[in-house]
């Protein structure tokens, strides 16, 4: 009885392994992936990107302009950010089971957040391209609304997660919902929100430079206009510093996490 | 002495077909030691928070104080809710706050709004917290936060919290169930002193059949839902103790012969 459990549990895991196969080759036919072809211009790649793509003299004069570009970036996304937490944080109060005023305004602002959280920030940014044009502005409410929705559902399971036990016990004593807000919600997840709110920066960064290619401004921007006129010296100090900031942000966020935590 | 809680005919069922409640009746008297015993699952904690509306009962009437909590508005249940106090199994504090601040909110149910946000409390209500604190023997702990206590004396920050609502009665869920032996003796104690000295009314669910017999005044039995027994320790006999666990007395892990020991 007990070796057929076992039996049974290698069969399965044959059979997943079965159907992964199965699927990844159905999809290399349908696509016409050459695979042999493929890993043949990796070495030819390798080598483009070692002769071109690194930043010489010329690039070094534009970087000031590139720190600039990314200045405007950075702060972009920590704005997008730390506002869509604010209202994340309403939406997550108004949506979350322990601190629900109804469950009407629950399901309203769950599926609010639902909407925003599953619409890429990249369609975010195509779709207020026509309200904004190429501003900073479309990449401010494009980040923000991806933020907004990611975090809300993030500050929900939060709120669930740390505060229910001492939530209950403040109900029991008789307590009002502001107080229990205040001094039983926000004290038991704070950390972790704030946690959440520098994963998201992190993110967001990151996706500043994809949001920026499209909408005209920051940092993406500058890749993208530097890449297009051919100038593949530049573009690769702005990956490079890129990857910098991203790298020393994450250093920053991780640091805190391990002080407040 | 004059009756504090009666419970008319309060029945609860989760959805449809799980009755958790079926038709129980009893009454409490100011300053009684109740415990509440019976099976897993067998609708204790559910009982317990029907007192409090915590849970919402079906049907029937809770009489507390002379005022029917299953019938109150918003506004009157957080005021009926300020004269019990609740003590839970996993203490339900909240744990990045100092063990002051937790007893404190106690308090809350007697604030403004803006006092209660804010966390804003008298002087007397501070004083009477460091001499709650002071009787439980938390007085090296009150700026400790209180992940840092053990759960014996978590347990007692939960007593406090209860405590300084000045409360008429204590619903206790389970107040032992995750505590070793020592500190459960030392929470039962503190349980039963409040009891006999300051007159508190205290109701308590409990696993552990021989500390339901050693400490109370009167054991309340009950399975899937309705009251198997009701009255005091002495009368319960193997029998009884059948009908409430389902299981011949002879395989429980506890001897009737010693209930009169402690």
């Amino acid at each position: 009885m007990q070796a057929d459990v076992f039996v049974k549990k290698r069969w399965n895991s044959f059979i997943f392994l079965l159907i992964l196969l199965v699927v990844t080759f159905v999809s290399i036919v349908i696509t016409e992936f050459n695979m042999a072809k493929g890993l043949a211009s990796l070495p030819k790649a390798l080598q483009w990107g070692f002769t071109n793509f690194y930043p010489d003299e010329m690039a070094l004069t534009k970087l000031p302009d590139i720190l600039n570009k990314l200045r405007e970036t950075v702060l972009i996304s920590v704005a997008a950010t730390t506002v869509g937490a604010i209202f994340a944080f309403l939406f997550a109060l108004f949506g979350s089971r322990t601190t629900k005023v109804n469950g009407v305004l629950s399901k309203v602002s769950r599926g609010i957040a639902t909407i925003f959280r599953n619409i890429d920030i990249s369609a975010w940014s195509m779709i207020l391209l026509f309200s904004f044009g190429q501003s900073a502005l479309t990449g401010y409410f494009a980040l923000f609304f991806g933020s907004f929705g990611f975090l809300t559902r993030a500050f929900i399971e939060t709120i669930d997660e740390v505060s229910s036990s001492s939530v209950e016990a403040l109900q029991a004593t008789g307590a009002g919902y502001f107080s229990i807000i205040f001094q039983s919600v926000i004290p038991s997840g704070i950390p972790q929100m704030i946690s959440w709110i520098l994963f998201m920066i992190e993110t967001n960064i990151r996706s500043a430079t994809l949001v920026g290619i499209l909408t005209g401004t920051g940092i993406g921007f500058a890749f993208d206009l530097y890449y297009k006129s051919l100038n593949y010296h530049t573009a690769s100090l702005v990956v490079i510093v890129i990857v910098i900031t991203i790298l020393t942000i994450e250093y920053i966020s991780n640091y805190v996490r391990r002080v407040i935590l | 002495m004059t009756t504090l809680l009666q419970l008319n005919h309060v029945s609860k069922h989760y959805g449809n077909d799980t009755k958790a409640l079926s038709d129980v009746n009893f009454s409490v008297k100011e300053g009684e030691f109740v415990s509440i015993i019976g099976p897993s699952g067998a609708g204790k904690s559910t009982l317990l928070r029907c007192i409090n509306r915590m849970v919402d009962a079906n049907s029937g009437e809770i009489i507390f104080d002379n005022v029917d909590i299953a019938g109150l508005g918003k506004k009157d249940l957080k005021k009926a809710r300020t004269k019990i106090g609740m003590i839970f199994q996993h203490y339900n504090l909240v744990n990045r706050l100092s063990v002051i601040e937790n007893v404190l909110h106690g308090r809350l149910g007697f604030k403004s709004t803006l006092a209660g946000a804010l966390g804003l409390y008298t002087e007397e209500e501070k004083r009477q917290a460091l001499q709650i604190l002071g009787v439980l023997g938390l007085q090296e702990q009150i700026y400790k936060r209180s992940d840092q206590l053990s759960g014996g004396q978590k347990q007692r920050v939960g007593i406090a919290r209860a405590l300084i609502q000045n409360p008429k009665m204590l619903l206790c869920d389970e107040p032992i169930a995750s505590l070793d032996p020592n500190a459960s003796k030392i929470i039962m104690d503190h349980l039963k002193n409040i009891s006999a000295s300051m007159g508190i009314t205290v109701l308590v669910n409990l696993h552990q059949v021989e500390v339901a017999l050693k400490y109370s005044d009167r054991i309340i039995g009950v399975n899937k839902g309705s009251l198997i027994f009701d009255g005091p320790p002495n009368e319960i006999t193997a029998e009884i103790i059948e009908a409430i666990y389902g299981s011949e007395a002879g395989d429980l892990m506890f001897d009737l012969g010693g209930q009169y020991a402690g």
